[in-house]
């Protein structure tokens, strides 16, 4: 289900916790497995799950609880957009209102290309540096103006 | 960063975040004098609480009474957790200080775990900020090689490890006892209190948090002596406190502070207003503080006794500022949205009440709002506040009571005419950056 490499991570990520302990590793499993994956298939959960010796249900709680596991299948490149107070104040309503008209979606939709998912975030905790957004949950950009929004899109859409 | 900056010492250069330049500006010197000297746990706790710290994360709890809570003789396994899961709207120092100076971070840890005996640790970071995990990551690797973690620290016989747990969204995790849930691979729900965590914590061993800033606190405050820290500040509020400023500022960041500064300092350091517009409200504490209009604020000095006194909570340092463009009902409007998104489900007058509020300040931004409106959100945030488990309820309620009460004006006139008293193109201008 999961690659050699995945199963690599997932153990180092056990290790931390002490021993009979494996459950405390399941957002990091979930996450190494989202990464190989795409998004999370009811049947990866599951195995997740069996991996760490917890209920399904239980992982499934945690699946849906974290708002950044994708529980639908998400485009190659998603991207989450800050639009709370802070950000709003500075631009992020823009930004992500340009980013649906370049894009020609709205917030929870993907190109018909299957390249670009958008959606909108809460607080990402980078406030100084908005507007902020987040490619693919890992990566963070700041000071997003459209120029450097145009910049981000083509760099991606290149991949 | 700033004249005073201890913890942002590191903010200089990329690399000033490594061990050795950490050492190399006096780090570890505090831990290495402990333990050669085998001082004892309550000579640095008399330390702490002459030092006037107190917890950073938002609270303001006196971290030497927090850490004199925990049992030390408790036989077994003791838990440390820094909570580095920073998501309420305005705050981002945490990622900063992991970002530039994440071994401040580690040394204090393994201070406090030398005080109070435990012998494991974790550090929750926010899940947004996957690259500054990876470099914690990257920094406990080094303290570990450096024999600075792990078994037997320094040749000594005291042992501590230390890791790093990723979380993944949600901002009620930020609640030490929801923390500790989701540390435990579950839903992050807050727990009842009592017990608190000092007697049943993680795995329900004894267990104390404490933010980020607090811990990267401790080793300056032993270098330089509690009295020394306490003197940067004021009576009751001592030290350097990291403002993250954001909104409708020229520069927005961090900027390291002594507690006591007036507010016009920081926003002078700010660059001042954007564009050279009028100042109208600030939130002083993050979003869940309640908002004090310009004239208020404008005369506060920065720490927790005069916010508080002026009727709002230094919080976590976050200052959000909002111009004379900025529609308070559309401010609010978001905030309500965020608590509503981010309530755990499990209190009924938060998980319903954050609902309703949300819905009511939506429909008086669009025009739909009834005479009665501001009557039923004054009721609905009253019988949310205290009634549930943790704080995020009282988070939710306390800005909807503060923007009626000092701007009742502005809601009446979005009431009664349908509109915003201050024009959409105005508000879009007005968030624009580099003008």
């Amino acid at each position: 289900m999961l690659s050699q490499e995945s199963l690599r991570q997932i153990d180092r990520e056990i290790a931390k916790y002490p021993p009979g302990r494996r459950q405390s590793a399941i957002m990091s499993a979930l996450r190494i497995a989202q990464v190989e994956k795409g998004w999370l298939p009811k049947e990866v959960i599951e195995f997740v799950a069996d991996y760490l010796g917890m209920p399904p249900i239980a992982a499934y709680e945690v699946a849906t609880f974290y708002n950044m596991y994708d529980l639908r299948p998400v485009g190659r490149h998603k991207i989450t957009v800050c639009t709370n107070l802070p950000c709003a104040l500075s631009g992020g309503v823009y930004a992500a209102e340009y980013l649906k008209k370049k894009l020609g979606i709205d917030f929870d939709e993907t190109t018909p290309d299957g390249k670009f998912t958008l959606k909108e975030g809460e607080c990402m905790g980078a406030c100084g540096d908005a507007p902020v957004l987040l490619h693919n949950n890992h990566r963070m950009c700041g000071f997003m103006t459209t120029e450097k929004i145009d910049q981000l899109l083509a760099e991606l859409e290149r991949q | 960063m700033s004249a005073h900056a201890l913890i942002l010492a590191g903010a200089g250069g990329e690399r000033a975040w490594r061990l050795q330049d950490y050492a190399a500006r006096g780090g570890y010197a505090a831990l290495r004098r402990i333990i050669a000297g085998k001082t004892p746990p309550e000579a640095i706790i008399a330390e702490l609480k002459t030092s006037g710290l107190r917890g950073r994360g938002g609270a303001g709890f006196p971290t030497g009474l927090k850490w004199s809570f925990m049992p030390y003789a408790f036989p077994g396994d003791k838990y440390l957790v820094c909570n580095s899961d920073e998501g309420e709207p305005g705050t981002f120092k945490d990622r900063d200080i992991l970002r530039c100076n994440p071994h401040a971070v580690i040394e204090g840890m393994i201070i406090g775990a030398w005080v109070m005996g435990c012998t494991r640790g974790y550090n929750y970071i926010h899940g947004e900020i996957f690259e500054i995990y990876q470099r914690f990551e990257e920094a406990l690797e080094e303290a570990r090689a450096a024999g600075l973690l792990g078994r037997n620290i320094l040749g000594s016989d005291f042992s501590f490890e230390l890791f790093a747990h990723h979380g993944y969204g949600a901002y009620i995790c930020g609640e030490e006892t929801a923390l500790l849930e989701s540390l435990e691979g579950k839903k992050g729900q807050p727990r009842f209190k009592p017990p608190f965590p000092a007697s049943y914590g993680l795995y329900g061993k004894p267990t104390t948090i404490n933010n980020t800033e607090t811990f990267a606190s401790v080793p300056f405050i032993l270098g330089m002596g509690g009295e020394a820290f306490l003197n940067l500040g004021k009576p009751n509020n001592g030290g350097t406190k990291i403002f993250s400023i954001s909104g409708h500022v020229r520069h927005p960041g961090n900027y390291e502070l002594n507690l006591g500064t007036p507010f016009p300092e920081l926003l002078a350091m700010a660059g001042g207003m954007r564009a050279g517009r009028k100042l109208k409200a600030v939130i002083p504490g993050g979003s869940s503080a309640p908002v004090l209009p310009a004239n208020i604020i404008m005369d506060c000095t920065l720490d927790f006794d005069a916010i508080s006194k002026a009727g709002s909570m230094l919080g976590s340092g976050a200052v959000i500022v909002m111009d004379e463009t900025t529609c308070m009902v559309r401010a609010l409007e978001r905030l309500s949205y965020f608590y509503h998104e981010e309530s755990c489900g499990q209190c009924t007058p938060c998980r319903e009440g954050t609902g309703w509020l949300y819905r009511v300040v939506r429909r008086i931004e669009r025009g739909l709002g009834k005479p009665d409106d501001l009557d039923l959100l004054r009721s609905v945030a009253g019988n949310i506040s205290g009634r549930t488990i943790c704080a995020l309820g009282d988070a939710a309620a306390g800005p909807v009571q503060s923007f009626i009460k000092h701007f009742a004006d502005e809601f009446a006139y979005h009431i009664e005419n349908k509109k915003c008293l201050v024009p959409p193109l105005v508000q879009e201008a007005g968030s624009q950056i580099y003008m």
